[in-house]
């Protein structure tokens, strides 16, 4: 690949391209509509972040009634999760890094469809506000997984939280479509499917997950919406419908979304590995085929969340067997990355230690998946504590870490700027530390048989609830510290070179910030974006 | 030693099963750590050995067919060992004995109640006899709950409209701590009880009616501050049976079925229970607690082939009690 920062470089730049407010809304720039992205993920983030930390105030003492009551907790569990997962992990690295970075990537002016990209946001946020409208009505205290027949009964606003996740379900359509498209047909001249960087690989299986699993939610919350309205008789057995149904239904598309949530996350992890080891990935074909392992797998594992619900013996057996090959793809990418990192020559800038952290998270966070695919060992964990500290270690450990990977990785792309090493190396330690406080003993806590979903809890689980909140400060001070010094580097920070970090692929032969066009003439591929020789180890930027 | 290691992560083991998922639990622990130590032990010897230095080069590798084959190939065949363990488990979890002593659990907002063979009805604590499988036939008369018994390593989700079961045998005596864990509502936490595992001189004086002493939790020596028993039961004179057959008389069930074996407009309910029985459409059906439900509330759904579907529902117009205990008729018509 063409290693040189010899894009002419004239001052102009997408963000200075043109000014004011309205120029922002109605952008047709993918990577100002990333940007646009990245400020209401992290708003909604800290949204959710913020009712995380009042759920861990409350269970810091037995027995309930702390700070706060019941149908109140219910409901910011409720919201904590909706925000998290619909709001947060599932559009943060797609649709917020995915949409500034995948273009510049593969060398294009934009994406394939640019008014559908805006579109898609602006879906996106209507989804949002319906959501967030439920807050100030009386909310919606069914759990974000809406299981009915509760979810008919409750007497919340859960009506608008569906309609919400309803709408902005067509932004992720939307933009899976955009992004498949766009792969096909803007690679630059020479960019053949063998030299596609890994990240691209991952949106690529993300979007097809996108657009075949989201039609399927759309159409369950539709019908809950129905049932609640209408009272037509699908889910709820007073009118003889099956409340199981809708678990069927649910999990259809809720179980390859995790997949949406993690795979671009392994995407961002499979670039900065080999930048910061400066050395080529290793097994590139066995990581971008697992990507797409991964995403089959997805679609017929779904009842792996309902061991317990009533469904056949048979239909467990099968359910479970399925969901163990699921370790084997995750497996190759984990041995992959590590290999990556032997006998290279490492540099431990931010970007390098949230993926060494992903690694860390997420080993933990599969092996625990393993526990919870074994049929007898899930009846006794599944909806637990166990099952909550798993899926945090998976969406946080491995999708939080691999968005504060990617933002710190490409920060000096998308603003110019250099965020400073110190700090978010300060950062990134109370995270760490504080995230393991916070949810490993939650894995007790299951083990020893704590519900999940409980506002009180009994005596005997004081100690480990206590250890948990006291993380959850940690946690809670290392995001608002990383919010401080990013916010203060985009104003103050230093100026970033064109290729800070010395990596092959397309986006960093651009200007940082990259021109309105992202590139004065259309870059030409000649080599795989992994090409890293045994001298080239060092990088403009030390850590 | 190995097995001893994790002795406090996990609850009590009250029952056969919970040894037996001890077991597997403790052998995936022991696998995990293996496996983290690898993966993560391998990432921090790296970044000390190979942290960059001035002048350092690196070696230029982009794979190795031989490695991929290695870590596709063992995890897959250790995964598929811990499947089978798994399945091993949970199929012992899931066959009930059939001389398993049967209890029927009803769940809603936000408590349990018990009915038993023998008329009694307690709320919020089940009797059970010692080291005798026992068998949990579970509905709700709401929204969903899940019935969760941490000391025997089960757990089972109580759907309305539908019966579900859990079994167990308690090898511990004492009060065993039942969980709702599946959500529920404002107080889903709330919404608790206890299995009381009863030794055979307790279990035959809870059966004669009389009044049994302090039971403490199930594995501690002190008696801990029992509720008074006879304040959390409602004593009823007659069997379950028996209040099953005033509701079949009541609800007018001998108009159209007999319980001597006679043909009237719809099927006998003399030797139904657990029989196979054949559907106009030619399918057969076990007539369980499930088949008799759906024949109730749902009775067009399945003609038994032979009869016209003439038969109303009966949806709402049986409670959960209720039905419990017609289903318990039924099935004493041998």
């Amino acid at each position: 690949m063409a290693n040189s920062s010899a894009t002419a470089h004239t001052g102009n730049h997408y963000l200075n391209h043109s000014k004011g407010l309205m120029s922002w809304l109605t952008t047709l720039d993918h990577k100002r509509i990333g940007v646009m992205y990245l400020f209401s993920v992290l708003t909604f983030f800290l949204m959710g972040g913020v009712f995380a930390l009042l759920i861990r105030m409350e269970l810091f003492k037995w027995g309930g009634h702390n700070l706060l009551e019941a149908n109140t907790y219910n409901k910011l569990f409720t919201y904590h999760g909706a925000i998290m997962v619909f709001l947060v992990v599932i559009p943060s690295i797609p649709a917020a890094l995915g949409n500034f970075i995948l273009p510049l990537m593969l060398g294009a002016k934009d994406v394939a469809f640019p008014r559908l990209n805006l579109a898609s946001y602006y879906i996106f946020m209507t989804g949002a506000c319906f959501a967030v409208l439920a807050l100030f009505m009386r909310g919606a205290d069914t759990g974000w997984t809406f299981y009915t027949p509760y979810s008919i009964r409750t007497n919340t606003t859960v009506i608008l939280v569906l309609f919400g996740a309803f709408i902005a379900g067509f932004s992720s359509i939307l933009t899976g479509l955009n992004f498949i498209v766009t792969i096909h047909k803007l690679r630059a001249p020479g960019l053949t499917w063998d030299r596609l960087p890994l990240f691209c690989w991952a949106l690529y299986a993300t979007s097809i997950i996108q657009v075949l699993a989201t039609p399927v939610l759309a159409i369950t919350l539709a019908l809950l919406c129905m049932e609640r309205i209408f009272q037509i008789g699908i889910f709820d057995p007073k009118l003889g419908g099956d409340p199981v149904l809708f678990q069927h239904f649910f999990w259809f598309y809720s179980h390859p979304a995790v997949y949406i949530m993690i795979l671009p996350a392994m995407g961002v992890i499979s670039e900065v590995i080999p930048v910061f080891s400066r050395k080529p990935i290793f097994g590139y074909k066995a990581i971008a085929y697992s990507s797409f392992g991964i995403a089959l797998i997805a679609f017929i594992v779904w009842g792996h969340h309902m061991f317990v619900s009533g469904q056949s013996e048979f239909a467990n057996f099968i359910f479970s067997l399925l969901t163990m090959f699921v370790a084997v793809p995750t497996g190759v990418k984990t041995f992959s990355w590590l290999a990556t990192m032997y006998r290279g020559s490492l540099h431990f800038n931010a970007p390098m230690l949230y993926a060494l952290g992903f690694l860390e998270l997420f080993t933990i966070g599969g092996l625990t998946g393993i526990f919870l695919a074994t049929l007898a060992i899930d009846v006794h964990l599944t909806d637990t504590y166990f099952v909550v500290a798993h899926f945090h270690y998976v969406m946080v450990g491995g999708t939080l870490m691999g968005l504060m990977a990617g933002l710190h990785y490409w920060f000096p792309k998308m603003v110019g700027k250099m965020y400073p090493e110190k700090p978010a190396l300060i950062a990134f330690w109370l995270i760490m530390i504080g995230f393991n406080i916070t949810f490993f003993p939650q894995f007790i806590l299951g083990a020893q048989g704590m519900p999940r979903r409980y506002w009180s809890y009994l005596p005997e689980f004081t100690l480990l609830n206590r250890i948990s909140t006291v993380g959850s400060w940690l946690i809670g001070i290392g995001f608002f510290y990383t919010a401080h010094y990013l916010a203060k580097a985009m104003r103050k920070g230093e100026k970033a070179v064109a290729n800070p970090w010395n990596a092959l692929t397309l986006e960093w032969q651009t200007s940082s910030p990259p021109p309105h066009e992202n590139f004065i003439e259309t870059p030409v591929v000649t080599s795989w974006p992994y090409e890293y020789l045994p001298e080239n180890t060092t990088m403009p930027v030390n850590a | 030693m190995f097995n001893q290691a994790f002795a406090g992560t996990t609850p009590l083991q009250g029952s056969d099963i919970a040894v037996q998922w001890d077991s597997l639990y403790n052998f995936l622990v022991w696998l995990s750590i293996f496996f983290f130590v690898l993966v993560v032990g391998g990432m921090i010897y790296f970044v000390f050995a190979y942290r960059h230095h001035p002048g350092k080069k690196t070696q230029y590798i982009t794979g190795s067919h031989f490695l991929e084959a290695i870590w596709i190939a063992v995890p897959t065949l250790l995964l598929l060992g811990i499947f089978t363990w798994g399945y091993s488990v949970y199929h012992s979890m899931t066959q009930a004995p059939s001389d398993a002593y049967e209890i029927r659990a009803i769940g809603k907002q936000w408590l349990w109640t018990f009915q038993y063979d023998n008329g009694r009805t307690t709320v919020g604590e089940a009797y059970v006899p010692l080291n005798r499988p026992v068998k949990l036939i579970m509905t709700s008369e709401d929204v969903l709950h899940s019935f969760f018994i941490p000391n025997f390593r089960i757990k089972q989700d109580v759907v309305p409209g539908m019966y579900s079961s859990v079994w167990f045998t308690a090898t511990v005596p004492g009060k065993h701590q039942v969980f709702c864990a599946e959500y529920c509502g404002t107080s889903h936490s709330g919404m608790l009880a206890k299995i009381i595992a009863l030794n055979d001189e307790q279990w035959e004086a809870w059966n004669n009616h009389k009044k049994l002493g302090a039971i403490p939790e199930a594995g501690s020596d002190f008696s801990s501050s029992s509720s008074d028993l006879s304040a959390s039961r409602v004593v009823a004179q007659v069997s379950l049976a028996e209040q099953g057959r005033a509701v079949y008389e009541t609800k007018g069930c001998l108009a159209c079925h007999s319980v001597d074996g006679t043909q009237k407009v719809g099927p006998t309910h003399k030797g139904l229970f657990g029989s196979s029985v054949e559907m106009a459409d030619g399918k057969v059906l076990i007539a369980d607690e499930n088949y008799i439900r759906t024949h109730i509330e749902n009775p067009q759904k399945n003609t038994v082939k032979g009869f016209n579907p003439v038969m109303p529902t009966f949806k709402g117009l049986i409670n959960e009690t209720e039905m419990n205990a017609l289903i318990a008729y039924i099935k004493s018509l041998k």
